[in-house]
C-alpha cells in the first residue's frame, strides 16, 4: 500500500509536468508561455525530488536543485531578459492553430503509451507509465518546436523536451549523477548558444520569425 | 424512512443554501475588490423582490416564453437533489447516475436558449448561439470526466462513487486529478463565470447567459436567478461529492453521522466557493473566439484521463 501510494505520488506529479506541456502549447502570450514553461521545471524538481525521497537515492536530490535553479529560476529569468532586451512581438505566432495542436497533442500522449507499453513489457510495472509519462513530454516539446514560427518559443519546446529527458531519468532506477549534470550543463551551453544566436538572427532580419531563415542563401554580396 | 427524510432534506437543502452560496461568493468578490459589497443574503431579499413584482411578457411571446423559467429551474433543482451531498442513504439514489444528470442540465438550458430566442430580439439569438456553443463542447468534457469516473468505480452512480472512494478503493490516480481539472473547467463555463461569461455585467458584447433572459421580469426572473444559483451549488456539491467525498455518511450511519455529512458539506462547499471567487478576481475574461480552445482543452483532459485509466490497466 505504501510503496503504491509512493508510485501514484509520483505519477500525479509526472502528470503535472505533462500538463504543464500542454499549457506550453495553449498559451498565446510570451511571457505566459516561458511562466509555464517556469512551472514545469518546477513540477519537475519536485518529481525529482520525490524520486530522491522514494528511491533513496540522494543524488537525485542533486538533480531537482539543478532542476530548480537552472530551469525552474535561470532559463526563464534569461529568456525573459532576452524577449525583452530584444524587444520583439509579445504574441505567439502558430503554424497550426491551437486547438489542432493541442489535438495532435493528445494523439501524441496516446502514440507515447502505445509505443511504450509494449517495448517496456519486462520492465518492472511501475516505471513503465512515469516512462510512458515523459515520452509524452518530449513529443509534446517537440511539437511545440514545430508548430511554433518564433525563434524563443522553439527554444522554450527544446527545453521542454529536455525536462522529458530528465523525467524519464529520474523515474528510471540507478542512472548515475555523471549523465544529469552533463545533461543539465550542456542544456546552458545551448541557452547561451541559442541567446547569440537570437542577437544574430535579429541583427540580420529584423525578427526572429525563423521562416525567414528559410528563403535565406547565404550573403552573396 | 429515513432514506426519504434524508431525500427530502437534501430537496430542501440544496435551494435553500444556493443563494446564500452565490450571495458569499459576491461577498467574498466585493472583499477582494476592496469593496464592501453587499451583506451574503442579499440574493435571498433579491428574489423576494422580484416574485413580488408583476411580470411584464412581450407581446410576441408564446407560452415557450412563459413556461421556460419553471422548467430550467425544476431541471436543474431535480438534478441537484441526486447529488448526494451530505448521505448516499437517499430514495433517489439508485435512480440517479451522472449522465441523468448531465441530460438534466442539458434540459435547462435547452429552455432557456428556446427562450431566448421565442420573443425575437437580437440579444436573445445572439445568447442562444454563443450559450449552444458553450453547451456543445462542456457537454461532452463532462461525459467524458463521467466516463473516466465510472471506469475507475465502475458504476456511474454517485453515490456508489462515494461508497467505493470511501471504501478506499481508490489511490491517488493520475486520471482522477485530470478529470477533477476538466470538471473543474466545465463547471466555470456552465456557470457563465470568468473566464467565460462575467455574472455580473450586463455589457451588450460580452453577455452569454444575460443576453438569453434580458426580457424577464417579475417572478419569472426570479426563477430564472434561482435556476443559476441551484446551478453554481450544484457543481460545487459535485466536485465536492466526487472528488473529495470526504464526510459523506453512509446507509446505516446514525442521526450523528448525518450530521457530521451535513457540517463536512457545508465546510467543502464554503471553502470551493471562497476559492471561485478567488479565482474570478484574479483573471480575466477570455474572448468569444477562445471559448472553444479553453473547452476544447478540458474535452482534452477529459480524454486524457480516460486514456492514462488504459495505462494503469495495462501495467
Amino acid at each position: 500500500m505504501n510503496q503504491q501510494f509512493s508510485y501514484d505520488i509520483a505519477h500525479l506529479i509526472g502528470a503535472t509536468v505533462l500538463m504543464a506541456g500542454f499549457s506550453l502549447l495553449y498559451q498565446r502570450r510570451l511571457f505566459a508561455v516561458l511562466n509555464s514553461f517556469a512551472f514545469q521545471a518546477l513540477a519537475l524538481a519536485a518529481a525529482a525530488a520525490w524520486q530522491a525521497h522514494v528511491q533513496d537515492a540522494p543524488h537525485l536530490y542533486f538533480t531537482a536543485a539543478i532542476a530548480l535553479l537552472f530551469k525552474a529560476i535561470a532559463v526563464p529569468f534569461a529568456l525573459h531578459w532576452l524577449v525583452e532586451r530584444l524587444g520583439i512581438h509579445r504574441a505567439v505566432e502558430t503554424a497550426l492553430s491551437i486547438g489542432w495542436t493541442m489535438i495532435v497533442g493528445v494523439a501524441l500522449v496516446a502514440l507515447s503509451i502505445m509505443l511504450v507499453l509494449p517495448v517496456t513489457a519486462a520492465a518492472a510495472a511501475l516505471t513503465r507509465e512515469s516512462l510512458a509519462l515523459a515520452m509524452s513530454v518530449v513529443l509534446l516539446g517537440m511539437l511545440m518546436m514545430i508548430t511554433r514560427r518564433n525563434a524563443v518559443t522553439q527554444v522554450v519546446g527544446f527545453m521542454a523536451l529536455e525536462n522529458g529527458l530528465i523525467l524519464a531519468a529520474v523515474s528510471a532506477k540507478g542512472m548515475p549523477l555523471v549523465v544529469e549534470i552533463s545533461i543539465a550543463f550542456s542544456v546552458l551551453v545551448a541557452m547561451t548558444l541559442f541567446g547569440i544566436f537570437f542577437f544574430r538572427i535579429r541583427e540580420r532580419f529584423d525578427s526572429l520569425d525563423v521562416a525567414y531563415l528559410e528563403s535565406y542563401r547565404g550573403d552573396r554580396s | 424512512m429515513n432514506a426519504m427524510l434524508w431525500q427530502i432534506l437534501q430537496i430542501i437543502l440544496v435551494v435553500a443554501l444556493a443563494p446564500l452560496v452565490t450571495g458569499y461568493v459576491r461577498w467574498v468578490k466585493a472583499r477582494l475588490n476592496g469593496r464592501r459589497g453587499p451583506v451574503p443574503i442579499q440574493p435571498y431579499r433579491d428574489l423576494y423582490r422580484l416574485l413580488q413584482k408583476e411580470a411584464i411578457v412581450a407581446h410576441s411571446a408564446s407560452w415557450i416564453f412563459r413556461a421556460a423559467p419553471y422548467v430550467t429551474f425544476a431541471s436543474v433543482w431535480l438534478a441537484a437533489c441526486i447529488v448526494p451531498t451530505f448521505t448516499t442513504n437517499m430514495v433517489l439514489a439508485p435512480a440517479a447516475d451522472l449522465i441523468a444528470l448531465v441530460a438534466l442540465l442539458a434540459v435547462g438550458r435547452f429552455w432557456t436558449a428556446l427562450a431566448g430566442m421565442d420573443v425575437g430580439t437580437a440579444f436573445g439569438g445572439l445568447g442562444a448561439s454563443r450559450e449552444m456553443l458553450i453547451a456543445s463542447l462542456a457537454e461532452p468534457a463532462m461525459l467524458m470526466v463521467t466516463f473516466s469516473l465510472s471506469l475507475i468505480s465502475g458504476t456511474t452512480a454517485p453515490a456508489q462513487i462515494v461508497s467505493f472512494v470511501l471504501a478506499g478503493n481508490v489511490g491517488v490516480e493520475v486520471s482522477l486529478g485530470l478529470a477533477l481539472a476538466a470538471l473543474v473547467m466545465v463547471a466555470i463555463a456552465e456557470n457563465g463565470r470568468i473566464p467565460i461569461d462575467n455574472p455580473a455585467t450586463h455589457l451588450e458584447l460580452t453577455m452569454v447567459h444575460e443576453a438569453m433572459v434580458l426580457e424577464y421580469s417579475g417572478r419569472h426572473l426570479a426563477m430564472i436567478e434561482a435556476a443559476g444559483m441551484v446551478r453554481l451549488t450544484l457543481f460545487i456539491a459535485l466536485i465536492a461529492t466526487l472528488f473529495a467525498p470526504w464526510g459523506i455518511a453512509q446507509p446505516g450511519a446514525g442521526a450523528l453521522g448525518v450530521l457530521v455529512g451535513m457540517g463536512a458539506f457545508l465546510a467543502k462547499t464554503f471553502l470551493l466557493a471562497s476559492t471561485l471567487a478567488v479565482f474570478e478576481t484574479s483573471i480575466a475574461k477570455m474572448r468569444v473566439f477562445r471559448y472553444a480552445d479553453f473547452l476544447g482543452g478540458a474535452l482534452l483532459l477529459g480524454l486524457l484521463a480516460t486514456i492514462f485509466l488504459y495505462v494503469s490497466e495495462a501495467v
